[in-house]
Order: C-alpha cells, then structure tokens, then sequence
C-alpha cells in the first residue's frame, strides 16, 4: 500500500473528503443503472411466468369441463 | 458472413447471447471495478503536483473515454435503424442512452470534485467541459424524445436522427482542448510516441479504461435482454425459455 496507514488513506493528503465522495457517487450512479434492468427483468419474467401459468389451469380447466 | 450479420437482427438469438454472456461479465466486472479502485486509490504513488487528488482520474478519465465512445455506438445504431429499419438497431439505440448519460454524469460530477481542489471552482465554462455537458444533454433527450412520442416507430426515427446529429460533437470533444485554450489538461495518453504519465499510473488507469468498456457493455447486454423481454413477452420462444 502507498500510504503509511489507514488515517493517512482516509485523509488523501487533505483532500479525502473529494476523493472518497468522488469514488462513493460513482459507485451509487454505477449501482442504479447496473440494478435497474436487472430488476426489471425480475418482474417481468415474474409476469411471463405468471401469464403462462394461468393459461395452463385455464386450459386444464377447459378440459376437464368439456 | 451474411449469417453473422442475420444473427444479429434476429431478437431470439440476440436474447440468448446476452442470457449466456451476463452470468460471466458480471462477477469480472464487478472484481476488476473494485480491484482497479482499490489500486487507483490506495497502491498508485501520488501526483507530485496534485496531490492525492487526482486519484479521482481512475474514474473520470475511464467514463469520459466510454462515453465518447458509447455515443458512437449509439448513433452507429441509429444509422442502421434508419437505413435498414432494423427493430434490434433501435432497441440498442435505446440501450446505449441511459448508460451514456450514466457514464457522462459521472465524469461531470468526479471532474467537478477534481477541479475544486486542483483549479479552486467546481464549474467553468470551458471548452472541453461545456462540450461534455452538451453530450450529457444528448444522452438525455434521446431518452426524452423516445417518451415523448406516442407511436414508438416514429420516436425511433427522431432519436435516430437526434443521435446521428449530435455525433458533431464528438470530435468538437475530442478537440476541445487542441483548439481552444483551455483550463482542462490535454491527453496524457498517446497511442503514437510516448504517453506522458508514468507506468505506475498508467497500468491501473488502463486497467480501469477496460473494466469501464466491460461494465458498458455488460449494462449494454443488460438494457437488451431488458427490453427484448418487454417487446416480446407475448412471444413463444420467449414463454418457452422461461417456463422449460
């Protein structure tokens, strides 16, 4: 490691404040638009699956019926 | 080769691609990012100039290359969905904007923490970072104009030729610094002759250059299988994948 200890990598010569902050909100904005789609694609398939589902029992429902 | 190229237009196979590639993208990218992070900030020698400050080009620089470069990606997209009228060409055009206006927002705001320690403002309004800001504003009213309109084909159409336009301005970046004076440092890496930054600094800003370029495409597959999944939820190859 560069620095001597963790206060002094914390400290960044001073500017700490700017560089961790930097760092942070990149990572926050890279963690939105990373989990966005992965979540959306969660519920969607949810739905697909859910659709394909009820379509079968309605089916099976028919038939029996018939 | 015309094979290849039918592939691609072809939205089942596009959707099995990214299904098969993003279980292996993800966990690298997501390594590479923390590990070139961890380098850039703790293990890199400091700038004898800037101080510990300029650890924040680790990230400023990697998203400011990608998001020149993600534009062309997009507006390349868009050619070929107005050309060819290609659907899948939209539905990457679409894909590209929010990653770009993403990565754009992102060496806005690390660039502006830079500057404040290093030039004592947060904003000028300079060449290189007016011209940023213009791209970040293209992203955005791509997104934007695509809502805007009621009948998606037309709204396709519009960003098409929104993005085609704004690739003006790429070069206007790239330039900026050569052709106006300007308070923005110019290019420390050449690919001709000998980059001005030394191998310590180098080898972990490179690194995190193609950990940038990975996570855009791994949110470019993302976007993809994203979309494909709305626009085809109807569909039988898509039921058929998800209920076997």
């Amino acid at each position: 490691m560069y620095f001597d200890s963790v206060a002094d990598a914390l400290a960044m010569g001073g500017h700490g404040a700017f560089v961790w902050g930097a760092y942070g909100i990149s990572f926050v904005i890279i963690f939105f638009v990373l989990l966005r789609p992965i979540m959306s694609i969660r519920t969607l398939n949810a739905g697909i699956r859910q659709e394909a589902l009820r379509k079968q029992s309605a089916q099976v429902a028919q038939e029996n019926a018939s | 080769m015309w094979r290849i190229v039918h592939q691609f237009g072809s939205p089942p196979w596009v959707y099995r691609f990214c299904d098969r590639v993003i279980p292996w993208l993800l966990p690298i990218t997501v390594v590479a990012l923390l590990t070139g992070s961890i380098w850039g900030l703790l293990f890199a020698p400091t700038d004898y100039k800037q101080g510990d400050s300029y650890r924040i080009i680790y990230i400023h620089v990697p998203a400011a290359v990608v998001a020149l470069a993600g534009y062309y990606v997009m507006a390349l997209a868009g050619l070929v969905s107005l050309v060819w009228r290609v659907k899948l060409a939209d539905t990457a055009m679409r894909a590209a904007a929010p990653i770009g206006a993403a990565y754009t927002a992102i060496a806005l705001i690390t660039g502006a923490i830079w500057g404040k320690p290093t030039w004592g403002a947060w904003w000028v309004w300079d060449a290189r970072i007016t011209s940023m800001l213009i791209l970040f504003f293209l992203y955005v009213g791509v997104i934007a104009l695509f809502e805007a309109y009621e009948n998606k084909t037309v709204a396709a159409r519009a960003c098409a030729i929104l993005s085609l336009v704004g690739t003006v301005n790429i070069p206007i970046i790239y330039k900026s610094v050569d052709w106006w004076y300007s308070l923005h440092q110019p290019a420390s890496i050449k690919f001709t002759g000998s980059s001005a930054i030394d191998a310590s600094m180098l080898y972990p800003l490179l690194g995190m250059i193609i950990t940038f370029y990975a996570l855009f495409a791994l949110l470019m597959m993302l976007n993809l299988k994203q979309s494909l999944t709305e626009e085809y939820a109807q569909s039988a190859w898509l039921n058929k994948r998800l209920t076997a």
